[in-house]
């Protein structure tokens, strides 16, 4: 559903991606790690589209289509789905209205119907609920006044009604306690349906005892430098990463 | 529409202006505001470049056309326009009074031509009193032509169980009209009242001139909510001024929201007269296009213990300008005063424009002041943000733009007003943001 090749992508005039190449396949969870500045951040906000990241080489198809020629907003649509690392905050514009606005656009773009006001807001409840966030803080501006935690339930709320078909997530366990990482976790292990593929991007080993990878992935100096199974989680968490410069990658 | 001709020189168009003030029909009782009117007008300087209170503001567009006086009828117009909400409703079709569309008449609402001997006098004490000519030019014009207007006048401890609402519709005429509205609100020691002020187009495409001048007496105790909406469009200019006296522990509450035009020009004049006054006024300032639109507010502290909270938020949008000035002049013997004033405001495009200055003038030791103004753009993340979520670029600068101003809009406690203008700013922000997406 996702090939990844060759892809080369450089932020404010530094090569951080140098020829990344990954396959995933329907219903797999990758985790993606690696030491701080190998470029896991980047791989993510450059699926998503951000402006600034600028891709200099390489491809990107996702199921079949040229992910790299979509506007931002065609990338969520086709099922692409960022759960932001700092999730941004917007005073004055209510989780509500927006979330709405979300999930009226991705039913249009699939030729449903939008939702009613009504059906909406039951289906919002129960996300919420799913992931423990409290229904006041979809009548709050969005992200507004929101705890760290508090900020990545919103995350997974969001890909709960958005239903993407890839989910990638970018280090959503960092500034969380081990409560918001059960809630967080679950939320994300609830979607796994055999069909909807994940990255997990993250820099410690303790989020995959929770949301188990098919596969691991070691990112460093802007490319894979090792793929394994869920074990070798493990033994980067024993080792460190010391190593990857030692064997020279 | 008429043709724009050149411009007429500065003491020919004062002078043109005070020619319409002839064969007015006119009570006696109002003749000598009139003519001290028309003195301070004819030898007011005429405001330049280097003028501070018009420094931002040229009113070159107003010295292009000739303006006529309203013919008397009633120009057609749709009542769509109209707020939907259930008050005592007085409604001018440019200046025209339209009893039609107006309510029944009320014993606390009154035209001035229609005024008893006692309501005469009672206008006669306050009109022209509280407003004052010093800051605000065209208050003088107003009194030279002021010929009717309409008094609301709520007794002591009285309240009128529902709000005034007092509408201001312009027409595009052939000759561009000139429309001198005028309101004078008494409130007497701690009467209630919640007036909404509403000035909309028929519209797109105007001509015209409104000069309106709201004077405001609020005796002690007494408590008003003011909300003053302005929605003309475009080639209609339009000079208004708000003068509020506050006596002791009186308590007024106001709401003001602009679109830009061609020229508008909003002063907001404001007195604290005695001790424990509170005065709270939240505006929104909406110009785009290549409007230009200008708030100055001017809050005087003459006495001790008062308060003043203000908070301007402004959009400026496409090649518009905007002006804001907000001066608090804080008097000697204003001892434990507390006043903010707040302005913050977001620029759309490359090519918006905003002059913004707060001014106070503090004379006693003993006060707490605080005022602040920022400009910013619309926020790159949060654009990123709300598209990676899969919302149109129009959809996320348009979601921005009204979270901006969200929190003044949901601060207004008239519900049917608050739902008018929160459908009616999405659908301006819808429209008119596809124009503003500047070139990569």
């Amino acid at each position: 559903m996702l090939e990844i090749r060759n892809l080369c992508a450089r932020v404010e005039g530094n090569d951080i991606l140098r020829q990344l190449t990954l396959s995933i396949r329907p219903g797999e969870v990758h985790a993606i790690m690696g030491p701080n500045g190998a470029g896991k951040s980047t791989l993510g906000n450059v699926l998503a589209g951000r402006p600034g990241y600028e891709v200099t080489g390489g491809e990107v198809l996702f199921h079949g289509k040229d992910l790299l020629a979509m506007e931002i907003e065609e990338r969520a649509r086709e099922g692409v789905f960022l759960a932001f690392q700092y999730p941004v905050e917007i005073p004055g514009v209510s989780n509500m209205e927006f979330l709405k606005a979300a999930v009226d656009a991705r039913r249009r773009h699939r030729g449903e119907s939008e939702l009613s006001s009504f059906d909406f807001m039951k289906l919002a409840r129960d996300a919420a609920k799913r992931v423990s966030l409290d229904q006041a803080f979809l009548k709050r501006g969005v992200n507004e006044g929101f705890s760290g935690g508090e900020k990545k339930r919103n995350e997974i709320m969001q890909m709960m009604l958005l239903e993407p078909s890839l989910c990638i997530l970018d280090e959503t366990d960092s500034g969380l306690d081990i409560d918001a990482l059960q809630v967080v976790a679950a939320g994300v292990n609830a979607m796994r349906d055999g069909q909807r593929s994940f990255i997990v991007v993250t820099h410690y080993q303790r989020l995959l005892d929770y949301i188990v990878p098919d596969h691991v992935h070691v990112l460093a100096a802007g490319r894979i430098a090792r793929s394994g199974g869920k074990e070798l989680a493990l033994e980067l968490e024993a080792k460190g990463y010391s190593w990857l410069e030692d064997e020279g990658v | 529409m008429s043709e724009l001709i050149n411009e007429l020189p500065e003491a020919a168009f004062q002078q043109q202006m005070l020619q319409l003030a002839q064969g007015q029909e006119v009570p006696e009782w109002l003749q000598a505001l009139r003519s001290a009117g028309a003195r301070e007008w004819r030898d007011a300087a005429w405001p330049g470049r280097r003028t501070e209170l018009w420094k931002y503001t040229p009113l070159a567009a107003l010295r292009k056309q000739r303006f006529v006086r309203g013919s008397g009828s009633l120009p057609a117009w749709s009542t769509d326009l109209l707020l939907d909400v259930d008050a005592i409703r007085l409604v001018f079709v440019n200046g025209v009074f339209d009893a039609a569309a107006s309510s029944p008449e009320h014993a606390a609402v009154v035209r001035f031509s229609a005024a008893d001997a006692q309501q005469q006098t009672l206008i006669s004490r306050h009109l022209g009193h509280v407003a004052t000519t010093k800051r605000h030019l065209f208050a003088s014009l107003s009194n030279a032509l002021v010929a009717d207007g309409v008094l609301v006048h709520v007794g002591r401890d009285q309240a009128l169980g529902k709000p005034v609402h007092i509408v201001h519709v312009t027409v595009p005429q052939a000759e561009p009209v000139l429309v001198n509205p005028r309101l004078l609100v008494v409130l007497e020691s701690h009467a209630q009242l919640e007036l909404i002020e509403q000035f909309v187009s028929d519209s797109q495409v105007q001509n015209g001139f409104v000069n309106s001048l709201t004077e405001i007496h609020c005796g002690a105790g007494a408590q008003l909510r003011h909300y003053r909406v302005n929605l003309e469009q475009e080639q209609l200019l339009h000079v208004s001024g708000v003068h509020v006296d506050l006596w002791r522990d009186a308590q007024y509450r106001g709401f003001t929201l602009a679109e830009g035009s061609a020229l508008k020009r909003i002063d907001y004049q404001i007195t604290h007269q005695a001790a424990g006054a509170n005065a709270v006024l939240d505006g929104i300032y909406l110009p785009r296009n290549r409007q230009l639109l200008d708030y100055h507010t001017n809050v005087e502290h003459k006495a001790p213990h008062c308060t003043t909270s203000e908070t301007f938020r402004g959009i400026v949008a496409d090649e518009a300008r905007a002006v804001f000035n907000g001066r608090i002049h804080i008097h000697p013997q204003a001892q434990k005063t507390l006043a903010e004033l707040n302005n913050r405001t977001l620029l759309t495009s490359d090519r918006a424009e905003i002059d913004t200055k707060p001014e106070l003038e503090i004379y006693a030791d003993d006060v707490k002041c605080a005022h602040g103004a920022t400009v910013s753009q619309l926020d790159a993340t949060a654009q990123f943000y709300l598209r990676s979520r899969g919302l149109s670029e129009i959809q996320a600068r348009s979601m921005l733009s009204f979270g901006f101003i969200n929190e003044l809009l949901q601060a207004i406690e008239q519900p049917a007003l608050r739902e008018h203008l929160h459908a009616h700013l999405q659908r301006l922000f819808a429209e008119s943001l596809p124009m503003t997406v500047t070139a990569p």
